[in-house]
């Protein structure tokens, strides 16, 4: 499921593969630009493209601009990461500053060595 | 319900306080719940606390105009919207018409990862955006506890929680907030800490295999409230709070007299029967004829043309009908021409409480100047029920106010040393108490009436000998054989002795 909401801070290389949807869906939740959000975007950013380089696509939604969406898809904290797809959804919450939790949240089998 | 609310003394510059609509609820509180400020609902599982905040919800949308935001964070939409249907109120049909929310925050342990630093701002805008888009005054949180179960960190969860109770302060919401009990404090995760300007407390319990629910007003910073527990159900039309009574006895006192439908009664009753909105108790042993006097009063209501009501503990309505046709006295024509009502129950079919909540929507809905209850003895099966006493103390002050003549009757046990004794846990609350007895004297046995107590009138203090003829209840006239009363065969036969000239007995009353 693709979502018609900007995806603002999506790194060009994945916007480029939309036409065929990538293996990984990543939703971030945030309330405005915190320190927290803006720190939970890098950490996120840092691990995809460590090991998910090309193969997934990160939705930033602020919940301050959209805030219906806090029920629709049932977030309580902030920032809360959401694994859409591959299913099934799982949530991480928090910065996202350990990669490790990270991973094992989005059920990541880490690379060895970067690409 | 609304006439309960009546009688609530107005508050003196207290608190602003929002109504919840819930019978009885408002008149402890003195008005309703702090207006703009947060009330912690706690107990245990099962004890109506998420009834109680949907109904606070349902009915200040209803009623006061006020729409209201449900976040639930355990029973989902659809479960509850069905829960409320069979109190008659249709959550869907509220929401429809924008005055109701309804969020189902769901949390699932399992699917959740915690790294690094968060706070709860996805659940303020959540809710802030709820209640915006409805301008909602009324806000419930049903169970926010279950939070901690979801959220491992409970340091931030508790700061969030604490701002959260703030945050809906300021907003202004008279919000209700529900949570588990705990063992040793209020709520199982101490959230009284935090929602600190009222606390109700509900209980369920089960005492002789019927269960009764309680609430408590623990505490209601800023006013005053009753301190007491206080029997709640949950009927037909929704919660409803029983005051243990009213809080002044303030009834207007009617100088209007009533007959008992029974001649020699009102006789000894200084001739006018009863005051009207009085209350009679007729006690008696087993088979001294205390339904019958149920039913002649009832049936001298009828043929004034007022309505009544008979509650029957006993006998089915047919068999009351039968057995009093036998002394002619017709109840089922008085049925039939809709002056009649007659509800048979088992008394053991519920708890004390909710027998009077039926007692009071039956009142409400027939309008009744007469009312029996036979027996009120029977409706608790513990005998020194302190429940019992309590109970009747509602139902005689809610009958006083609505101006409804009543009569109950009670069984005196037999083990009793003295008949008036079992009854004194409920005589005092009575006008009148008529205490009628069998004599037993030459192997026969007499009827026996005495007007033990009749407030406000002269009453005879003679014990009467009755017997019930096809005629009803018939009063035989005193027989005074020198210091003597005659009664029975000895009275038959002194009356003889009078008619034909042989001295012995003197007619007198």
């Amino acid at each position: 499921m693709i979502s018609l909401a900007a995806m603002l801070d999506a790194p060009p290389d994945a916007a480029a593969t939309t036409a065929t949807t990538p293996e990984w869906q990543l939703k971030l939740y945030v309330a405005g630009q915190t320190a927290k959000s803006m720190a939970a975007l890098e950490n996120l950013k840092r691990v995809c493209e460590t090991h998910l380089a090309g193969r997934y696509e990160i939705e930033v939604v602020d919940l301050l601009v959209n805030p219906r969406l806090a029920a629709g898809d049932q977030i309580l904290a902030v920032p809360t990461l959401v694994r859409k797809v591959p299913e099934p959804i799982r949530k991480i919450i928090g910065d996202l500053s350990n990669e490790e939790r990270v991973l094992v949240g989005l059920d990541v089998r880490p690379l060895k060595q970067a690409p | 319900m609304s006439k309960v609310l009546d009688q609530t003394p107005a508050p003196r510059a207290e608190l602003p306080k929002a109504a919840t609509g819930i019978a009885g609820l408002d008149e402890i509180t003195g008005g309703g719940l702090p207006r703009g400020r947060p009330t912690l609902v706690c107990g245990s599982a099962g004890c109506g606390k998420t009834m109680l905040a949907a109904e606070f919800l349902a009915r200040g949308a209803i009623e006061q105009g006020e729409p209201g935001v449900f976040m639930m964070f355990e029973e989902n939409a659809a479960e509850l919207t069905e829960n409320m249907r069979s109190i008659g109120i249709d959550l869907d049909e509220l929401q429809r018409r924008g005055l109701l929310v309804l969020d189902h925050v769901h949390i699932e342990r399992t699917e959740i990862e915690e790294t690094g630093e968060y706070d709860l701002e996805g659940l303020f805008i959540r809710l802030g955006h709820a209640i915006d888009s409805i301008g909602a005054k009324r806000v419930v949180l049903d169970t926010v506890e279950a939070l901690f179960s979801g959220l491992p960190n409970h340091a931030v969860l508790r700061a969030e929680l604490r701002r959260l109770f703030r945050w809906l302060k300021d907003r202004g919401m008279t919000a209700v907030i529900t949570g588990e009990r705990g063992e040793t404090s209020l709520t199982r995760y101490g959230l009284e800490e935090y929602v600190a300007d009222c606390v109700i407390m509900l209980d369920h319990r089960i005492v002789e295999q019927v269960s009764t629910r309680r609430l408590r007003v623990i505490k209601y910073r800023g006013s005053a409230h009753g301190t007491n527990e206080y029997p709640f159900l949950i009927g037909e039309k929704g919660l409803s709070v029983l005051p243990i009574t009213s809080l002044r006895l303030d009834h207007v006192a009617l100088e209007e007299r009533v007959s008992t439908g029974i001649a020699g009664l009102d006789d000894m009753l200084g001739g006018q029967g009863v005051f009207r909105g009085s209350s009679v108790l007729v006690s008696g042993l087993p088979g001294t004829g205390k339904s019958t006097f149920g039913a002649s009063f009832a049936e001298a209501a009828c043929a004034r043309g007022e309505k009544a009501l008979y509650f029957a503990y006993e006998e089915s309505a047919s068999q009351l009908f039968r057995n009093m046709r036998s002394i002619g006295i017709d109840l089922a024509r008085w049925e039939r021409e809709g002056l009649l009502r007659v509800h048979a129950s088992r008394p053991t079919l519920h708890g004390l409480e909710q027998h009077l909540v039926h007692m009071y929507e039956l009142v409400r809905e027939l309008q009744p100047r007469v009312v029996v209850v036979d027996p009120i003895s029977n409706l608790s099966i513990e005998h020194h029920d302190l429940g019992l006493k309590a109970t009747l103390m509602r139902l005689i002050d809610f009958l006083k106010h609505q101006g409804v003549t009543a009569m109950f009757t009670s069984l005196t046990s037999v083990s009793a040393l003295s008949p008036a004794e079992s009854e004194i846990g409920v005589s005092s609350l009575m006008d009148t108490w008529l205490l009628l007895g069998n004599q037993e004297t030459n192997s026969e046995r007499t009827r026996t009436l005495q007007v033990l107590k009749s407030r406000g009138m002269p009453h005879s203090n003679q014990v009467r000998e009755f017997v019930l003829s096809a005629r009803g209840i018939d009063l035989i006239d005193v027989y005074v054989s020198g210091s003597q009363v005659l009664t029975g065969s000895a009275r038959v036969r002194a009356a003889r002795n009078a008619q034909s000239g042989i001295p012995g007995g003197t007619r007198g009353q």
